[in-house]
């Protein structure tokens, strides 16, 4: 009799919630991943191996996943020495900073997409600075390049990859630091064996986060480089809105849901082993 | 400090602030644009104009999308702070096995692409016979705003040190007073903040409205993105200014009531 559960009463509040959640969300993507793999036939592969026996759909694979390797790694560059200077930094510099990057992460991606447009021409801000600097000799278009691309994409996630890694040094003790000075560690030894290893949770979700979001953007590239180039997304969209091909949409919408899945995992398989580690 | 040090602090600050500067360049831009009188988007603009705030008015479509918007992004948020806040509160009260499994469904809208979410809605929807666009519009709303009051009042409920509310009543509060004068101020912030990035994240959503908008009933990110494929002028500048300054608006309040470490670190 005592080993019966208890059933506890509060546990009723959660029921409204998940059980719309359960209908209105789950269940119409298992239904989604689970037509892929369904024809007249019952249980088949063809959707697949038709979509990936087509040269064209490996580039837009390829496409999809250089342009996100390139995002995070623009990403991680600039976002990881700002969450350093962020946990640095004090009063009404600190204010500004978080003001700096939650506020165009709160604004829409619209709305910077749109201004990104402008600012990539080949009169626009980057250009003249590319040519003041001396890097280009005349200004070019940077509008429907993968470079303009990819620093459009990396301005729109950088607070994605800031954050996570600020708020894991701001729990770092600082003085960890100075004891490794102190017991004579020189400085690149100290960053690679003390400071990376403790921002290392925070790096491993800010790049999942933010690979994961440049896979699946659309949006962005639908603006900032044309049809021309074609990402997973892209194609989603297209076939559903404008080709009306729904059984292409929903074999690369489900590849992008795989491959979102997949960086889900692989982040918490990594943070996992960190934390055994220890 | 060595020379290594020094060079590697100056390396910091000068990135962080070419990155604040690089963070805030759409924005700049957006509202120079904004108010420049030319058509052609040139920067600096040749002279300053209001005109394009006054189009505004005359945008077909515009104040209607903007409208379905606001509507949508606030049905969405109180359905689930209703729901998703109940949930929280089980969550964090209830002691039964699954509970991080639950908080990690209720969250898991956020993890996966959003247009993947939209063909999922829109398959299951037509499934249903459900055609009213206002209707799959907040439907499929309220799963987009769920992650972020899960998320945000379930840490909230977690960190609540319960037992306060029992110390009020042994000085003599009655249960609601307790509820009313102890958890709910401790709450508030919470509430608030969840709310508005609720809001916000329903307000900016295109990847699943595009699913479900058509000629008549669109959503403003939706209409804002046809218009810059149609016709591109700087009324969606003028559009966006306003936007960002409903933005930092919002921001401010937070920052007031919260602190916008706090939001950072959640």
């Amino acid at each position: 009799m005592t080993t019966k559960l208890r059933f506890d009463p509060v546990l009723l509040l959660a029921l409204p919630a998940a059980i719309y959640m359960v209908i209105v969300f789950a269940i119409p993507v298992v239904v989604l991943v689970a037509r892929g793999f369904m024809d007249a036939g019952g249980f088949t592969l063809s959707n697949y191996v038709n979509f990936l026996s087509e040269p064209f759909n490996w580039v837009v694979i390829g496409n999809t996943l250089r342009v996100a390797f390139w995002t995070t790694v623009v990403c991680l560059i600039l976002g990881y020495p700002t969450a350093v200077a962020l946990a640095r930094s004090k009063g009404a510099v600190q204010v500004a900073m978080l003001i700096a990057i939650i506020l165009p992460l709160s604004v829409g991606v619209v709305v910077k997409t749109f201004a990104w447009q402008i600012v990539l021409r080949r009169d626009g801000i980057v250009a003249a600075l590319l040519v003041a600097t001396g890097v280009w000799d005349e200004p070019k278009l940077l509008l429907f390049t993968e470079h303009g691309l990819v620093m459009g994409a990396a301005n729109v996630f950088l607070p994605f990859m800031i954050l996570p890694i600020y708020s894991v040094l701001k729990l770092a003790d600082p003085n960890l630091q100075d004891a490794a000075a102190t017991l004579g560690a020189p400085p690149l030894f100290r960053f690679f064996n003390v400071a990376l290893p403790l921002a290392m949770p925070g790096i491993v979700g800010g790049v999942s986060i933010v690979f994961s979001l440049a896979t699946s953007m659309y949006v962005i590239p639908s603006l900032l480089i044309g049809d021309r180039f074609q990402t997973l997304s892209t194609l989603t969209g297209r076939a559903f809105l404008l080709m009306r091909n729904e059984a292409l949409g929903a074999t690369t919408a489900t590849i992008l849901l795989f491959l979102a899945v997949a960086i889900v995992a692989c982040s918490a398989l990594l943070s996992r082993g960190k934390g055994d580690s220890r | 400090m060595t020379l290594t040090e020094r060079s590697a602090n100056v390396a910091v600050w000068v990135i962080a602030a070419a990155t604040v500067i690089f963070l805030l360049t759409p924005l700049v831009v957006a509202v120079v644009v904004s108010f420049g009188s030319s058509n052609l988007f040139t920067l600096p603009p040749p002279g300053w104009s209001m005109r394009w705030y006054q189009r505004l008015m005359n945008v077909r479509g515009l104040s209607s999308s903007l409208l379905v918007s606001v509507q949508i992004a606030a049905v969405a948020t109180l359905v689930s702070m209703l729901i998703g806040g109940m949930a929280a509160t089980a969550l964090a009260r209830g002691r039964f096995a699954g509970r991080e499994a639950i908080a990690a469904f209720l969250t898991s809208p956020l993890m996966l692409p959003g247009l993947v979410l939209g063909i999922a809605f829109l398959q299951a929807f037509r499934f249903a016979g459900l055609r009213d666009v206002w209707l799959s519009l907040a439907l499929a709303h309220v799963v987009i705003t769920i992650p972020y009051i899960a998320r945000t009042l379930y840490s909230a409920l977690t960190l609540f040190d319960f037992s306060l509310i029992d110390a009020a009543r042994t000085l003599g509060c009655s249960a609601p007073q307790a509820v009313t004068r102890v958890l709910i101020p401790n709450l508030a912030p919470a509430f608030l903040t969840s709310g508005i990035f609720a809001f916000l994240a329903s307000m900016d959503n295109y990847a699943v409205s595009i699913f479900f908008t058509n000629a008549w009933t669109k959503t403003l990110p939706i209409q804002m993105l046809n218009l810059v494929e149609e016709q591109p002028d700087p009324t969606i500048a003028a559009i966006s200014s306003l936007l960002i300054g409903l933005v930092l608006l919002l921001l401010l309040l937070c920052e007031r009531m919260v602190g916008l470490r706090k939001i950072a670190e959640m």
